[in-house]
């Protein structure tokens, strides 16, 4: 097996592992929205690097679904979530 | 030589394999280092910060290594049109959650104050407008 997908393999493997962390661990309802965006964006950076290593290109309707789409639940998170939602870290 | 055989120009298979992994490798680079600041830093808005830049730029590099991947030069030409749009939609709502979520952290007071070196929303917290 290629070293250079090895690698790649454990850098996503660790992304993925630390945006977990942030979302167990979040102190606020925010922290764990934008760890959940950012590891949304992950899942969509791994599917094109499916694409980039086996050469095909059938993915690319889920990304685009998933960059137009995945905005709205940040977006209704931070719309809805209590104004005094002042939880101690 | 005439369009067609020029758009069949392909590049080596191993080249373009490497290429491609290279900048899969350094897109993924990019995500760990969102992660790292996520995990790292102290309050929303910093780590929105991490959270936001990092991740659009190697899901641009990544793109690039879907568009690099296809070897002949028609199949680059046709993958960079493909992946335009999946980046153009990523740069334009990136900046739409980031400034809702920052806002709410604001208004939340899950922010560290002391830490502002500017805090030029104090007044409208005193009359807080209508919309949300």
């Amino acid at each position: 097996m290629n070293p250079l997908l090895i690698a790649i393999l454990v850098v996503f493997g660790l992304a993925a592992i630390l945006c977990v962390i942030r979302i167990v661990r979040g102190p606020s309802i925010l922290d764990r929205t934008v760890a959940s965006d950012v590891l949304l964006t992950e899942v969509m950076c791994v599917l094109g690097a499916d694409m980039a290593i086996n050469g095909h290109t059938r993915n690319i309707p889920v990304m685009l679904i998933i960059a137009a789409v995945g905005v709205f639940a940040s977006i209704s998170v931070a719309r809805y979530v209590a104004r005094r939602d002042n939880t101690a870290p | 030589m005439n369009v067609t055989s020029f758009l069949e120009l392909a590049v080596p298979a191993p080249v373009a394999e490497t290429i491609a992994l290279v900048l899969v490798l350094l897109g993924a680079i990019l995500c760990l280092s969102a992660a790292v600041g996520l995990l790292r830093l102290r309050d929303v808005p910093s780590r929105l910060h991490a959270g936001t830049k990092p991740q659009v730029l190697g899901l641009v590099l990544i793109c690039l290594a879907i568009a690099v991947a296809q070897r002949t030069i028609g199949g680059m030409l046709l993958g960079v049109v493909i992946v335009i749009p999946v980046i153009l939609l990523q740069f334009a709502t990136a900046p739409l959650s980031a400034h809702m979520v920052g806002r709410q952290a604001y208004r939340n007071g899950t922010i560290q104050a002391h830490s502002l070196v500017v805090d030029e929303y104090a007044e409208s917290k005193q009359t807080p407008p209508a919309a949300g």
